[in-house]
């Protein structure tokens, strides 16, 4: 079920099976029994509970007062007479909070709880390698709140991956929030003396970055087919929801009588064996890919003609549910790329894109452009302006006051005066910025990193740039610079750059000192705090598999997040009283 | 850091009930004289030191004795030190069991109250060297009692309990209830089962009260017994399937109280002359039950009184001192040890029974797996020999063990003999049984010499056998090296092999630990390879409990000298021990050793108990955990004044964050307050905005607007407080339109409301909000255009493209 898990250099089916023992664990305790068998599964909301004819209602949460007054409620309305009495117990997910518990005693329910305990998930393995908090919010109470509880959970989930695949003797890292996980990971480790980790080191080095760092790369609209999908439809937790029109059955007599209603639901990840291959190319080498599977899968399919004996059909037909997934999966993708080919050949995505790509290869950003102005006028959505004028501020190293202004009032008067606080977000977390220092650092950072080349090869590509068609993402270029040559020589670069760039070194025990193999590639774990995109994650799987690289990627991060997502998370959602 | 850890399994016990007892030897020392000769050294009169030099065993050459029935043995353990000028009878003792130590109370009988003639309280080590005294300045005393961890019960004639530890330290007391205060205590017994140490109380009006254990007080009040108008002659706390329950006896009659009722019962097999009970005991495992009448009979039967195992009838009729049973787990014997002033007899399931005449006061001691013997001048203990040494020992013995043994010492002296011994052993097949055997035996024996020759024997022996496991060997070697260390008159812990396999070695240690003996206690946990976290870390710990307590050092030195010796060895929880010092009054000794401490979470919660919160707050900020900053700051809400609290807040950022998003949640008047406290305006004002949008009224709104602007230009933004100011136009110029329209306007933006009047054909008033906004020409341009052509005014939109220049072109891609 879980076979893709270990498909990568770190095999991470260890951590979901530490995972699932711990849940196992717990929902023993609650049923009293072995066997547990889960009724249903509902979404946490005010009001009454559903009427489900169960014995224990576990409440999985994170630790935040919002969900508990939603406890409360639901505690609270709970029928006292039914029978028989439902059992409470409450899971803190991933870890028991004593203000959360403080705040359930003050409402006078927290004695209704049998079991509370907590569930130390904090890294939820998403693919081979790929690793994700899903802390919505992480950014935004990081940079705009100052509260770095997601930062503590992320220390803590570093220590149990430690735990599981041995100390990491190499830290490095880049921003405050890194700064501040490497030294709760330090202490964490001084904490526990005298347990001397004794498993051989999988990981060599872990890589820290900031968000902040690097707030470019989500503002700009991926293009790889994985990154699109994103953007478009917006992937949760590996699923996406398709509009269902594309996905009807292709059945000849029928005529489209019964298109379905319900949009179509599919899970993207690497145990999908095609998805694995286009997953992370540019949406324009997607399409002869897809052909030329079509071509090789008919080409099998026609194999029956020329089976001739008993024995060839036989294994003709052993073949045959392979060759029907393989057929299935193709048909959905090439749904999709069609899906997505509508748009990206639509003149608004090209008109967008040109101005992202003149924005990131240096060219007017200083002035008020034209397109912004009439995507306002037109009241295009909010967050496409508001990716557009943060890109601007952040390749301009901050706007000019006045052109600054202008946009705002342009945004104010067209979509509501409310979004002043959204405004006022995006400027604390330095999204969007008068130049104070009337110096633009952006062109010296792009050329030193490299990260717009006008070389770009989509099909074949020989550089991390493909994924943006040009545009070489910041926060992967500082990870292939580590690798090599290392951060020496960047050093001016990293100093334009928010908060300090480190190193730290872990102390092995002699025994478990690394002797590399001859060819052997390092495994380096690139750990993004605030979010990373499809995008990112496509280019150092693209320096994974690069030819003598040297180095394999493994990525963890608090949240999957694209330019929307993440300007949603940042936006203040005020709405008015009805007078 | 509780050292309340039990005795496990109290309650099991042997399964057999026949009993049979040798010969009546009658005289004293007969039995071990001439049957087992090795065994008479300690009670003939030998120390434990020096040892009187042994004879030979040469069993083989005695004539066996005549009945081959069970033994009973008793030697010496110890020549007591404790010098006593008093006769036991004198004193009220009590001795806790598996070798634990004694109490004597002086002088208690005496009634005037000089100083001088005040009780004194005594605790002995079992070898008799004295461990604590102290004045009895309290209550009169009934009765005193140990716990199963070895605190000492003090129990008043007004059912108070003081506890004392080892040393006489007080530790806590607690009350048995009203209804004793107001009718004294006339008895009272302290008893051990699953549940705990438990007290039960005779008071002067013949009822029962009693707790089945002391550390979680419960009191019950056991029913009358009718027509009781006498104290009964004799009465044993029970324990049948976990209910605790009184026996008592009132002349010939026998009543048994549960919780709810009084029953009499009769035993079985009880002859109806017996007559008057005099005295009752219960088996150390609460299974056997003995009565003496005034006849000298004595009847020995289940304590359910189902079954009656034996009986005997003695010559002696006055009541005896003490009876106590005398039996070892698993074996299928039953004995019963009896004492008056200057005899002690031995009786079971014969018609004989064994007699020693005592030379002084004795005081009896029930153990598992016998009875110990206190008087003045020594320590003994009695007990049935075990089967390995009777069939090793016994005289003429041809048991594989005897073989082995002799065979060994043959060996020694290289005589051919060895051969024909292990011979006859292998051609048996035995072997393996004589070498466990040996070991066994070994195992039960108090003189390390004969400990020594057992082993030899087994371990000769072991040499002709393929792969014989080496555990029990070993283990036997480890755990009779532990046993002796603390059979030392010096420590004075005289536990048998059966003791200390049913009281384990983690008891052990926390014994020693009691009785502050930590150097040996660390060097048995390391004799015997435990984990540093169940060993060593655990003494150590409680040693540096005890170090905090001494308070002639100063903080520094003892802080000093507890981080010397614990270093950072894992397990050790130097929060703990700092709680320990703050206990004891040592606030700075515990901020010291706090110090020490590298978990920053087990810090707080002690710096907080000890007032010291601005330091549990950085140390809680340190630790990087925002729920444990979260816990300290709610604290301080509650423990400060509010403007204490937040000028500390004010020190620390980042509690003053998180404090920050508490309230947004939970009390958002106090982040007002806070943002006022920094003169943050740019805040005050975007509260205000985001306050605006909770006002259910337009005027309420256009208020808080105005606040919120007011505080954006203290906050010199200008481009904020310019905002706001045309959003409360708006709003008001929104108002009108809705009044004069009849349409919904109220909170759509600028452009929509402009281009709803667009809609609608008010072109006047759109001109208008156009002007007074200052709407860009291009904005303006395509709002209209596309209004007008939603609306289908393509004259409308002739007449405007005509007014002036397009600022946007005329190619109109949108349509």
């Amino acid at each position: 079920m879980a076979a893709h898990l270990s498909s990568g250099r770190v095999n991470l089916t260890a951590l979901r099976e530490a995972g699932r023992r711990e849940l196992r664990e717990f929902l023993d305790k609650c049923a009293g029994s072995k066997e547990h068998e889960v009724e249903k599964m509902f979404t946490l909301k005010p009001g009454r509970l559903p009427q489900a004819d169960v014995k224990n209602i576990i409440f999985f949460v994170r630790p935040k007062l919002e969900l508990m007054d939603i406890i409360t409620d639901n505690v609270l309305r709970e029928d006292r007479g039914r029978s028989p009495q439902r059992d409470f117990h409450i899971l803190f997910v991933p870890r028991r909070s004593l203000l959360c518990e403080q705040w359930l005693k003050e409402q006078g329910v927290l004695g209704s709880f049998i079991h509370r305990e907590q569930y130390s998930l904090d890294l939820i393995p998403f693919d081979g390698d790929l690793l994700s908090m899903e802390s919505e919010s992480a950014f935004k109470e990081c940079y705009l709140e100052s509260d770095q509880t997601s930062l503590y959970h992320a220390a803590k989930g570093l220590m149990t991956l430690q735990a599981l695949y041995g100390t990491i003797p190499q830290i490095f890292g880049k921003g405050e929030c890194a700064r501040h996980v490497a030294n709760m990971m330090i202490r964490m480790k001084r904490e526990f003396p005298g347990s001397q980790n004794s498993i051989f080191p999988v990981f060599d080095t872990l890589l820290l970055l900031d968000r902040n760092v690097d707030l470019l790369t989500p503002l700009a609209t991926q293009l790889t087919y994985e990154g699109l999908i994103d953007e478009i439809y917006g992937i949760q937790n590996t699923y996406v929801k398709l509009p269902p029109e594309k996905f009807a059955p292709k059945k000849q007599g029928e005529g489209g009588k019964d298109l379905p209603t319900e949009p179509k639901k599919l899970q993207l990840n690497s145990a999908e064996e095609l998805y694995a291959e286009i997953r992370d190319k540019n949406f324009n080498a997607v399409g002869s890919v897809l052909s030329k599977k079509a071509k090789i899968i008919s080409a099998a399919f026609e194999e029956r003609h020329h089976a001739k004996t008993v024995g060839e059909i036989k294994q003709f037909v052993s073949q045959l549910p392979h060759m029907q997934a393989a057929r299935s999966s193709l048909a959905n993708h090439t749904s999709i790329a069609e899906l997505i080919k509508d748009i990206t050949t639509s003149e608004d995505f090209f008109d967008n894109l040109t101005v992202e790509q003149e924005f990131m290869s240096g060219i007017d950003t200083d002035k008020v452009n034209n397109y912004i102005e009439d995507c306002i006028a037109q009241k295009h959505p909010l967050i496409k302006i508001l990716r557009l004028v943060c890109l601007q501020s952040v390749c301009n190293s901050g706007l000019k006051q006045k052109v600054l202004d202008h946009y705002k009032r342009e945004i104010l008067q067209t979509y509501g005066y409310e979004h002043v606080l959204t405004l006022n977000n995006l400027e604390k977390a330095g999204l969007l910025k008068p130049q104070t220092s009337g110096r633009n650092n952006y062109p010296t950072i792009r050329k030193t990193l490299r990260l717009w080349m006008d070389d770009v090869n989509e099909q074949n590509p020989n550089d991390i740039s493909y994924v943006y068609s040009g545009y070489a993402p910041l926060s992967v270029r500082l990870a292939q610079l580590l690798a090599r040559p290392g951060w020496r020589s960047i050093e001016e670069v990293l100093k334009m750059l928010p908060g300090p760039h480190f190193e730290e070194r872990q102390q092995l025990p002699t025994g478990l000192q690394k002797k590399r193999q001859h060819g052997e590639n390092r495994v380096t774990l690139v750990f993004f705090l605030g979010g990373v995109t499809y995008a990112e994650i496509a280019a150092l799987r693209f320096l994974s598999q690069m030819e003598d690289g040297g180095t394999e990627y493994v990525i963890a991060t608090t949240k999957l997040i694209n330019g929307t997502s993440w300007i949603k998370s940042l936006m203040e959602k005020l709405e008015p009283a009805p007078f | 850091m509780g050292l309340a850890r039990g005795i496990p399994g109290l309650l099991r016990g042997s399964q057999g009930c026949l009993w049979t007892l040798g010969p009546a030897r009658g005289v004293l020392g007969l039995l071990g004289v001439s049957w087992y000769s090795h065994w008479s050294w300690g009670w003939l009169g030998g120390g434990h030191h020096p040892q009187p030099p042994r004879p030979c065993i040469c069993h083989l050459s005695i004539h066996p004795p005549v009945c081959p029935s069970v033994a009973h043995s008793k030697f010496e353990l110890y020549t007591m030190e404790w010098s006593l000028k008093e006769d036991l009878r004198d004193c009220m003792v009590a001795a806790a069991p598996y070798g634990g130590p004694i109490a004597l109370l002086k002088n208690n009988t005496r009634k005037e109250k000089s100083p001088s003639a005040r009780p004194l309280l005594e605790i002995y080590s079992a070898s008799g060297l004295l461990l604590a005294s102290m004045p009895w300045k309290s209550g009169q005393l009934v009765q005193l009692g140990w716990t199963a961890s070895e605190d000492l019960l003090c129990i008043q004639e007004d059912g108070t309990v003081l506890i004392y530890n080892l040393f006489c330290e007080f530790m806590r007391h607690f009350s048995m209830g009203n209804e004793v205060l107001q009718n004294r205590v006339l008895e009272a017994k302290v008893f051990h089962t699953e549940y705990g140490t438990g007290v039960a109380i005779l008071t002067g009006a013949h009822r029962f009260s009693l707790t089945t254990n002391i550390d979680d007080l419960k009191l019950r009040r056991m029913p009358e017994v009718p027509g009781l108008q006498k104290p009964p002659s004799c009465w044993a706390v029970l324990s049948q399937d976990r209910v605790t329950i009184v026996l008592l006896a009132v002349g010939q009659d026998l009543y048994l109280l549960d919780n709810t009722s009084c029953s009499v019962v009769t035993p079985p097999g009880m002859s109806p002359s017996a007559g008057a009970y005099l005295q009752m005991a219960v088996s150390f495992n609460y299974r056997c039950l003995a009565l003496f009448t005034d006849t000298g009979y004595i009847w020995m039967g289940l304590a359910t009184l189902k079954e009656k195992l034996c009986e005997f009838h003695s010559s002696v009729r006055s009541p005896p001192k003490q009876m106590v049973w005398c039996m070892r787990p698993r074996s299928r014997q039953r004995a019963v040890v009896v004492t008056w002033d200057r005899q002690l007899m031995v009786v079971g399931n014969s018609t004989e029974c064994i007699q020693f005449v005592l030379d002084e006061d004795s005081y009896l001691v029930p153990e598992l797996d016998g009875v110990r013997i206190l008087s003045r001048t020594s320590h003994e203990f009695l007990h049935e020999i075990p089967e390995a040494s009777q069939e090793i020992f016994k005289i003429a013995s041809m048991a594989p063990g005897a073989l082995l043994l002799e065979a060994q010492k043959e060996y020694e002296k290289e005589s051919q003999k060895a051969d024909e011994y292990l011979r006859e052993i292998k051609d048996q097949k035995l072997l393996p049984e004589a070498v466990s055997q040996c070991i066994e035996a070994a195992g039960y024996e108090h003189e390390p010499d004969t400990q020594k020759s057992l082993l030899r024997a087994a371990s000769f022996g072991k040499c002709f056998i393929d792969k014989f496991p080496p555990e029990s060997f070993v283990r036997m070697c480890q755990d009779l090296r532990v046993l002796n260390a603390i059979r030392d008159y010096q420590i004075g812990i005289p536990l048998t092999f059966t003791q200390y396999k049913r009281l384990t070695v983690e008891v052990l240690l926390d014994r020693l630990v009691l009785r502050r003996l930590y150097p040996l206690a660390i060097r048995i946990c390391e004799y015997l390879r435990l984990s540093e976290i169940q060993g060593v870390s655990r003494i150590l710990a409680h040693w540096a409990c005890y170090k905090v307590q001494q308070k002639d050092k100063s903080d520094e030195e003892v802080a000093h000298a507890i981080n010397q010796k614990l270093g950072d060895t894992p397990g050790i929880s130097y929060s703990e021990i700092a709680a320990r010092a703050y206990d004891c009054g040592r606030t700075e000794l515990a901020i010291k050793l706090l110090e020490y401490e590298p978990r920053s979470g087990e810090q707080v919660p002690l710096l907080l108990k000890m007032k010291r919160s601005k330091l549990a707050l950085s140390k809680a900020i340190e630790s990087g955990d925002t729920d444990l900053v979260y816990a300290v700051v709610l604290h301080l809400k509650n423990e400060l004044n509010r403007g204490t609290f937040f000028m500390t807040l004010q020190n620390q950022p980042v509690a003053l964050s998180l404090y920050r998003q508490f309230c947004k949640h939970q009390e958002r008047e106090t982040l007002k307050d806070l943002y006022n406290q920094d003169d943050n305006h740019q805040e005050l004002g975007n509260f205000h905005v985001h306050s605006s949008y909770s006002e259910k009224r337009i005027e309420g709104r256009v208020g808080a607007l105005q606040n919120a602007l007011d505080e954006y230009y203290k906050a010199k933004n200008e481009f904020a407080a310019k905002a706001t100011e045309d959003q409360i136009k708006l709003l008001r110029l929104q108002r009108h339109l809705q009044e004069d329209f009849d349409k919904p306007y109220l909170d759509l933006s600028l452009h929509d409301t402009v281009s709803n009047l667009i809609l609608d054909g008010h072109h006047k008033r759109a001109e208008q909000l156009y002007r007074e906004f200052k709407i860009p020409d291009k904005r303006y341009w395509w709002l209209k255009i596309s209004a007008l052509a939603n609306r289908g005014d393509w004259e409308e939109m002739e007449k405007f493209s005509k007014s002036k220049k397009s600022p946007i072109g005329y190619l109109v891609r949108a349509f």
